[in-house]
């Protein structure tokens, strides 16, 4: 009875504050935009606070210098200096766009052949259950998933002693595990159901009937995939460039636990800079080369995307 | 285009054709012949099968039976894009990543011309759909007319033998279509190319066509001019489908070859000529009579006529300024009939309620069974 009560109490009190801020901001309750900011502003605040304020404060360490456990606020360009001039960082910092590069090629290259299919050969009503075969690897922890490549790719892994076992080669292969080609194996199948989603989208929206005029027009199949499919695929393909190109480069699980010495990113460095090293400002320094790198490597697929779109509803 | 024996040989030959999609039946044995040059319209209902048949001459689908030669070529097995055909779709399938002229231009790769000669040919094509200096405008920012046209002028810069229009006017609005059914008529007449139009819209199909097939459920009920469709249709579902037909109980008798005399309920009997027969039929097999609304007037007071008289009452009538459709029932009748009478000066509108002698013609009934 008594918690019917103050219910009942509770609910006109809550009206009239609302109606009261309301009414304090007629303009701004009321519009359209209003409510946008309203509905975006925690997730805009959460933003704020883990991504903006920590990049800023990476930045600002950047510019100043570590000595073991003594911090020098004053700004400097030394650790840039240093970043660019040592061998090692710039190695590093090569190697980490070249296997990033790699990986997103491999992962486009296997992931559209599948997002063709899943499109244009899967009947509609058996779509939605292909798409969600493929995100079946997710049931798995990505950790585990490294530590199967391992299983899989090491001196007597699963692979090894299947090929040795048919006779197809006598020692086994070396050149899979521990260095940059076991990075790229690994990533390019932890990253395929992320590219194979925004090229199945992009495949998805071409009208089929474009495909038709053009066979109509006297295109070969394979001249109507190069005319038609592929630049209207474009837009799908540009997206999934980004989504893997941009994490793979900061990886740095998987660089540890398959990559060997040789297989070692950027992103080790800095942890091992901010951790190991006692030297946050120059580990800050690198990841902000790395943001650079990333960011001009992006810009110049937004500006390719820009071209392809132009020109589309 | 003759043969050796001076005989006009069919541009597109249509022999038992069948389509099946597992145990449904899209087509049920089409025989036609399309004659070099002429505009030949696929008219029907949804559903009916006119666009599979299109899209079985253009080869996006197989046939599951019968023989279709194109230009004397049998087509089984030929893939669409090395058939004498280009289509317009009925989406237009506009490539929304290529400029107008990259669009109009598309099936030129493959020709051996220069980079020039392929341009002069876009301007042309363009110039003649009505689109000059489009050339450089992205694709997305056309209207429908416009888009229309950009379809038109790309099939049609590959002079094809036979061009395949899929209901090319549907997504228009009325003013632009009327407008499109003339230019489309003029082109036609201008390239003399074979266009087969696929339409569900009667009124468009007798505007543009030469000669149109009506077809239901997978076949065709009838192939003719669109004078002949109107006057003479085959069957009482052909009738219906082309303009308002009034259909009423009848019986048929013969005498000799050139006299058959029709009892009609409510008209009476009429002597009538063979030719309002529909063909292949035994008069016995008679059940009803077709009259269109337009063939009968009903008399103002005191006007006098030489032609046969009916009698009835006005049950309704639709005032369209131009036209008043009366709703009329016969004496002796069970379904009232449409007749429609010009607004002409002096002529009364008719008060729901009145007797109206309704003035008709042996020659404008068809029997049907």
């Amino acid at each position: 009875m008594i918690a019917s009560e103050t219910g009942s109490g509770a609910i006109p009190m809550i009206k009239l504050k609302i109606n009261i801020k309301i009414k304090a901001w007629p303009r701004l309750g009321r519009s359209e935009a209003a409510q946008g900011y309203f509905l975006v502003a925690p997730p805009f605040l959460y933003a704020l606070l883990l991504l903006a304020a920590p990049l800023a404060a990476i930045v600002l360490f950047s510019f100043w210098t570590q000595d073991y456990l003594t911090l020098d606020t004053t700004l400097t360009l030394k650790n840039y200096r240093e970043a660019l001039s040592d061998p090692l960082y710039g190695e590093l910092l090569l190697r980490s766009l070249v296997i990033s590069l790699a990986v997103t090629a491999a992962t486009v290259l296997t992931a559209f052949p599948i997002a063709y299919f899943i499109s244009f050969s899967v009947p509609p009503s058996r779509k939605s259950m292909w798409i969600f075969l493929i995100t079946i690897p997710f049931w798995s922890s990505y950790l585990m998933r490294v530590f199967l490549w391992k299983v899989i790719l090491g001196y007597n892994g699963v692979l090894n002693t299947t090929l040795t076992g048919l006779g197809i080669i006598d020692e086994p292969l070396s050149f899979i595990l521990y260095n940059a080609n076991a990075v790229v194996i690994t990533l390019a199948h932890a990253y395929a159901p992320f590219a194979i989603l925004p090229i199945y989208v992009a495949l998805e929206k071409i009208d089929r009937s474009l495909l038709e005029a053009s066979r109509d027009l006297g295109e070969s199949r394979v001249m109507t995939f190069l005319r038609v499919t592929l630049p209207l695929a474009m837009p799908g393909v540009v997206a999934a460039v980004l989504i893997v190109f941009i994490p793979t480069i900061g990886d740095y699980v998987t660089p540890r636990l398959v990559g060997g010495p040789n297989g070692l990113m950027i992103a080790n460095m800095i942890q091992t800079q901010f951790l190991k090293l006692n030297n946050a400002p120059m580990g800050a320094a690198l990841a902000v080369l790395a943001m650079a790198m990333v960011t001009a490597v992006s810009l110049v697929f937004l500006f390719l995307n820009r071209r392809y779109l132009k020109g589309q509803k | 285009m003759k043969d050796t024996l001076g005989v006009e040989r069919p541009i597109i030959a249509l022999e038992n054709v069948e389509k099946y999609y597992g145990e449904y039946y899209a087509l049920r044995g089409i025989s036609a012949e399309i004659r070099q040059g002429e505009f030949f319209s696929l008219l029907g209902p949804s559903g009916c099968g006119k666009t599979t048949l299109l899209r079985t001459i253009a080869g996006f689908e197989e046939l599951s039976g019968g023989r279709l030669t194109i230009d004397g070529k049998d087509m089984k097995r030929v893939p669409a894009n090395v058939r004498p055909t280009n289509m317009v779709f009925q989406s237009y399938a506009i490539f929304p990543h290529l400029t107008v002229a990259e669009n109009v231009g598309f099936g030129l790769r493959r020709e051996p011309l220069s980079r020039d000669e392929k341009a002069r040919k876009v301007a042309e094509a363009l110039e003649m759909v009505g689109l000059r200096g489009y050339g450089a405008r992205a694709a997305h920012a056309l209207s429908g007319g416009q888009r229309q046209r950009v379809a038109l002028a790309r099939a049609l810069i590959l002079e094809p033998k036979v061009l395949l229009l899929d209901e090319p006017l549907s997504a228009l609005d009325k003013k632009m279509r009327e407008q499109m059914q003339t230019e489309l008529r003029r082109l036609q007449r201008q390239v003399g190319i074979t266009f087969i139009l696929v339409t569900h819209d009667q009124e468009e199909a007798l505007i543009m066509s030469d000669r149109i097939a009506v077809m239901f459920e997978g076949q065709i009920a009838q192939l003719d001019t669109p004078q002949q469709l109107y006057r003479r249709p085959n069957t009482r579902q052909v009738g219906e489908f082309i303009g308002v037909m009034n259909f009423l109980p009848a019986t048929a008798t013969v005498s000799d070859e050139t006299h058959i005399e029709v009892e009609a309920a409510g008209l009476g009997r009429a002597v009538i000529a063979p030719d309002q027969l529909p063909g292949g039929w035994h008069p016995g097999q008679t059940q009803s009579v077709g009259i269109r609304p337009e063939t009968m007037s009903i008399l103002f007071p005191g006007e006098t006529t030489d032609r046969r008289v009916a009698i009835g009452t006005v049950e309704d009538l639709s005032y369209y300024g131009d036209m008043t459709y009366y709703v009329v029932r016969l004496d002796g009748v069970d379904r009232p009939m449409t007749i429609s009478m010009k607004n002409l000066v002096g002529r009364p509108v008719l008060d729901r309620g009145t007797e109206a002698r309704v003035a008709w013609d042996a020659r404008s009934l068809v029997l049907f069974a």
